[in-house]
This record gives C-alpha cells, structure tokens and sequence, in this order.
C-alpha cells in the first residue's frame, strides 16, 4: 500500500502504544494523511482540489446537519420555515447562504478537480478505479444537489423537480409508473418534497462512505503526478506531512477567503430570484434554469427537438443523450488508449483537450439561457462534438498520436538529473 | 470435529454424494433470499402514491361564460386543466390537418365528446417536461400553430392541443370527463 522507504508508525507514548493495539486508528491516519503517505514531489497546485472537495463536503455536512434543526420539510411550511431561518434564527442567513454557496463551491472545486483527471490522463491504469469512484461521487452530488435545491419549494424549486423527475416519464412503457412512483403521485407535491428531504439528508454521508472508498483506492498505486511518469526511486517523493498538509492548509486559507467573499457580500449572484417567490403549480416560471452547475447536461437534454431515427422520441433521446453525457466517463479509461497519461506530453490530445473545455463551456453558456434560437442549434452543435470527442476522437489521436520524450524520472523533470537512478536502475 | 470442518464422511453423506450440509445451506440460504425480498417489496411499494393521493377526486367546472375563442384554467390533482371553447375558424384549422403527419395522430374528434366538438378540455401539462403551455390565459402567445406553446423547451400544440413542434412526444392529455349539462363539466 505504500513505497517501501515509507516512514513506519512508531508510537512513543505509552497511551499511544496502548491504543495502536487496541484499535489502531493514530496508525491509519499516519499512514493515509501523516509521514507514512509517501507522494510525489512534483505534484502542482492542480493536486490540491481532492483534499478542497473534502473540505467542502464537510462544510456541507456541518451546514446542513445545523439547517435541518429549523427547517420543516412539508409544503406547507417549507417555504415558510426557510424564510425563518432567514430572519429569526440566530446566524441562520450564514448558515444558509453558507449551505447554499457552499453547494456552488463544491461543483467548482469537483469540477477543477475533474479537469485535472482529464488534463493529466489521472483516470488511466494503475487508477481506474479512483476514477470509476469518482464519477459516482460525481453522480451522488448531482442528486444531492438537486434534491436540496427543492427544499426551499420555492418557484425553481417546484419547477426544477417537476422538469427532472419528467424525465423518467420518458422511458418506454414504464416511464409513467416510474415517474408516479418517484415523487409519490400525479405531481411533486408533499410525499416528493418530504422524501427528497430524507434523501437529500441521507446522500452526503454514502457520498463520505465513496469518498473513504476513492482514497482507498488511490492510496494503494498513490497520487499521479503532472508528469504521469510513476514514481521510481526515494528521490521522487517526499512524505504528506509536512509538505503536503502545508500545501493544502495554503490553499485551503485562499479557499476560504473566495468563499467567504461569496457568502457575505454576494449570496444570491448565483441564485434565482425566483426562488423567493413560494411554489406555485399553476403558473410556470417563464425561463426555467437549474443550478450553474447543471447547464452543460441541461443544454445537452434540450438539443433533441426531433424525433430519432423515426421511432426514439426526442424527449427519450433528450434523457439518454444527457445521462450518456456523464456516463461516458466511465468508459474514458478504456476510450483512451494511449499509454502516455500526462497532457503534457501528448501534443495531439492537449488541443482536443481544450477544445472540449471551450464545448463545455459554450454548453453551459446555451444551457443558462432561453430555449430559443441560435442557442439551441449552438447546443446541437457542442452536444455533437462533445460525444465525438469521447467515441471518435479519442480512440483515434491516442492510436496515431506521436508523444513527445517523457523525462527518466519524476526526480529528473525536476532537477534535470538523476542520480540514484542512474546508478541504479538505469541499466 | 469432522462433520463440524464440513469433511465428507459417510455418517452425513447419502450415495450420491449429496451432503446434508448441503441441503441445511441452501435452505438456509433460499429463506434468507426470499425473507429478504419479501422485507424489500413493501419498502419499495411505500413510495408510490399513496391512498389519498390515488382517492379520485373529481371537479366540476362551469363553462357558460367562456366564449367562442377563450380559454379557462382550472385545478385537476392539483395540477393545471385548460377548457378552450374553440371559434369555428380553429376547429376547421384542426380539421384540415393530414392526421398521418402528426406525431401522435388523433383527429380534433377523438379528443371532444359527440355534439360538443367546440369544447377542447386538455390538462395544461406539457407533455415534454411538463410545465404549463402558454395560450390559455388572456393575451398569453398561442405559438406558430394557434393553440399553445411551451416556452419551457419550445414546444407548439395546435388548435385541438396536438403536439406539432418541439420535444413534446404526445397531445395535451384529455382527462376523463363528462357533460352534466350544457354549461357544467365534471372532470375524472
Ligand atoms: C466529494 C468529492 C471528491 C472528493 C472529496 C475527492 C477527494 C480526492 C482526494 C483527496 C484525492 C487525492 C488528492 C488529489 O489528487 O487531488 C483524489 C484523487 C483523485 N480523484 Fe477525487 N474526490 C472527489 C470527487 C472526484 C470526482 C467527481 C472524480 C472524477 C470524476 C475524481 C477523480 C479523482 C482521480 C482520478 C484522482 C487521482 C488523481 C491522481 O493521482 O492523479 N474525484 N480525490
Ligand atoms: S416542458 Fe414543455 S417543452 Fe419542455
């Protein structure tokens, strides 16, 4: 699980010793964030958004847990009892507009987090399996995200779930059952909003559960690095603590500064205001948008406006085509064939790269605005090339694609030389 | 000590090798499976709605004060219905439609009731995702094809509500309902 010239645990205090034997927690946090994690010296500030989304999670989970006290998960109060915690509650607008902008924080962060797995081939071999984790926590927030945005049952919040639980209306035969049974009825309504707070409770302690899985499994052929060469020799690595525990305290005190920013003199920059107006299921807000967070996948679900093949309904290819636009990560580490993992040394798959940022990007851009014209044709359009990128143009550049040199070592790209393993491995 | 590691002696052995131990394991191991099952059914069935959501409820309208070329909404389990008195310049647009272009093919007959063909009740949920369509309400937009339009995702409903651009899949939905009288509906 570690590098063999990893630090051993070696507790002093008898207490300690005492404890090591009886259930060796002091022994697993060494091990996982102490002196015995051995990982490489090279990594940049790109490395450091695993141990933020941790911190968010857990700001989350505080927040939250803290919100749920004041909150009544009912129609008829719902909306009524989030206005309390606005005003009447002591410090409940911080705790709120913490909750809420902590939301936007951890997409942020999960989504420079997700870049750099793509910039830097983080999802190839030995850790597929980081991967695979991470695209379910990927998922798991996605719901849980949804889910807490409806709480507040506020306009967004009705028509938000009412949009998205329409979608399971789109699967053949089933769909409509499906659909009842999800949110309990014809329509959301106070069995939809009472579970979806029992959810919404429930998801982030299983995403902690996938969180302590992912670790695991990144613990055991440890972190990559911006070269993606794998570690070779003492040289290349120095313990997390110190150094790493200084990095990410460094940037978790810049972390938090952006984010207090966000709290407490722009709260609602990122919300609807529409959301301050109480569910109404008789009038439909005239421009429904989710969460920034979700436009890509929203503006992906709203490319279909023709029927498929003459028997796939749009609103059925809408659904599967947006699902499909997450699930393809799954199959990234196998799409991507090259065995080079570092952008950096892949001349060809850096500009695709990039060019699929600018994609996400412009369908996140039509995803926020109306479902009008040249916004959906652009979207038609990105959505194409987002799943060229993924089923034609990664396969073919990772098997024509000429790398540049890759440097001996991690220790080498950085000092130039290296000199243990010269000596040694070098043959 | 034998029989306890699970070793083949002939004291729990029949002829055909098939041990005791074999028969108690998946006994035990099938109660398990279908107790667990059994546990799962209600667990999943507690979500769908439940019995008062299902309880038909049903409502009356009064449809004497709309006029030719007005539109009324009202609640249907607790969700949008549009009554639509039709101006014989609609219902001749609707009929004028070649029913085998349509994407869920119905003709403006087939969604009214014999001798009231002027009157298009249609629930006021769009079929695509379902928000509310536009056109039912004064001055609201009818869309291209003079019925409703959804500005949710831009879905157009024609004259009988049938659905004839956008995402939409199907029709506005026709509820249950039934005449009382001339000027009284009775939904579900
Ligand atoms: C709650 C959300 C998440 C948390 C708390 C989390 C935490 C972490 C941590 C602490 C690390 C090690 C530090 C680092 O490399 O930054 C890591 C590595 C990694 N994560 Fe995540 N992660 C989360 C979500 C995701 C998602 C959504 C994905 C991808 C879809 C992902 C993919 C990866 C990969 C591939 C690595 C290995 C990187 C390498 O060694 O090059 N993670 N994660
Ligand atoms: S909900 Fe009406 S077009 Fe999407």
């Amino acid at each position: 699980m570690s590098f063999p010239w990893a630090k051993q645990y070696t507790p002093s205090h008898p207490f300690m010793v005492w404890m090591d034997e009886k259930l060796p927690i002091p022994r697993l946090i060494y091990n996982a964030v102490g002196g015995g994690y051995e990982v490489p010296r090279n990594l940049n500030y790109f490395w450091n958004f695993g141990f933020l989304a941790g911190l968010c999670l857990v700001i989350q989970i505080v927040t939250g847990v803290v919100l749920a006290m004041h909150y009544g998960g009912d129609t008829r109060v719902a909306f009524d009892s989030t206005e309390h915690i606005m005003r009447d509650v002591n410090w409940g607008w911080m705790l709120r507009y913490g909750h809420a902008n902590g939301a936007s924080a951890f997409f942020v962060v999960v989504y420079l987090h997700i870049f750099r797995g793509f910039y830097y081939g983080s999802y190839k071999a030995p850790r597929e399996m980081v991967w695979l984790l991470g695209v379910v926590i990927f998922l798991l927030m996605m719901a849980t995200a949804f889910m807490g945005y409806v709480l507040p049952w506020g306009q967004m919040s009705y028509w938000g779930a009412k949009v998205i639980t329409g979608l399971f209306g789109a699967i053949p035969l089933v769909g409509e059952t499906i659909q009842q049974w999800l949110v309990g009825g014809f329509a959301p309504d106070n069995a939809t909003l009472n579970r979806f707070f029992s959810l919404h409770f429930l998801l982030p302690f299983v995403i902690l559960g996938v969180v302590i899985l992912h670790i695991w499994s990144l613990h055991i052929p440890g972190s990559s690095n911006p070269t993606g060469v794998e570690v070779k020799s003492e040289s290349d690595t120095v313990p997390f603590y110190p150094y790493f525990v200084a990095k990410d305290g460094w940037t978790i005190g810049l972390f938090l500064i952006v984010y207090s920013l966000m709290v407490f003199f722009m709260p609602n920059a990122l919300g609807h205001p529409d959301n301050y107006i109480p569910a109404n299921p008789m009038q439909t807000p005239a421009h429904i948008v989710p969460e920034w967070y979700f436009w890509p996948f929203y503006a992906i679900l709203r490319s279909f406006t023709q029927d498929w093949l003459w028997f796939i309904p749009a609103k059925l290819m809408g659904v599967l085509a947006m699902f499909s636009a997450i699930l393809v990560w799954f199959f990234l580490p196998w799409l991507d064939r090259s065995p080079v993992r570092s952008g950096s040394y892949r001349p060809l798959y850096r500009k695709f790269f990039w060019v699929l940022v600018v994609d996400v990007l412009i369908l996140g851009y039509c995803g926020g605005s109306p479902a009008e014209q040249p916004y959906v044709l652009i979207a038609q359009l990105a959505s194409i090339y987002y799943f060229l990128h993924f089923f034609v143009i990664v396969p073919i550049v990772s098997s024509i694609e000429r790398p540049d040199p890759l440097p001996f070592s991690i220790t080498e790209s950085v000092l130039g030389h290296d000199e243990a393993a010269a000596l040694g491995t070098r043959a | 000590m034998a029989q306890d590691a699970g070793i083949d002696t002939p004291v729990v052995s029949d002829g055909d090798g098939v041990r005791r131990r074999d028969f108690i394991n998946i006994a035990a191991v099938s109660a398990a499976g279908i107790g667990g099952v059994t546990v799962l059914y209600p667990l999943i069935s507690q979500m769908a709605p439940s019995a008062d959501v299902l309880a038909e409820s049903s409502t009356e309208v009064d449809i004497s004060q709309v006029q030719p070329g007005q539109a009324i909404k009202r609640v249907f389990r607790k969700q949008p219905l549009f009554v639509r008195n039709l101006t014989p310049k609609e219902i001749a647009e609707a009929n004028a439609v070649d029913v085998s272009s349509l994407r869920d093919p119905q003709t403006l007959e087939q969604r009214t009731k014999p001798g009231h063909e002027n009157w298009l009740i249609t629930m006021g949920v769009c079929t695509h995702l379902g928000c509310v369509p536009l056109g039912a309400g004064e001055g609201e937009v009818k869309g291209e094809f003079g019925g409703y339009f959804c500005p949710c995702h831009g879905s157009v409903y024609d004259t009988a509500a049938r659905i004839r651009k956008g995402p939409a899949p199907k029709n506005l939905e026709v509820p249950p309902y039934e005449f009382s009288s001339d000027t009284v509906v009775k939904i579900g």
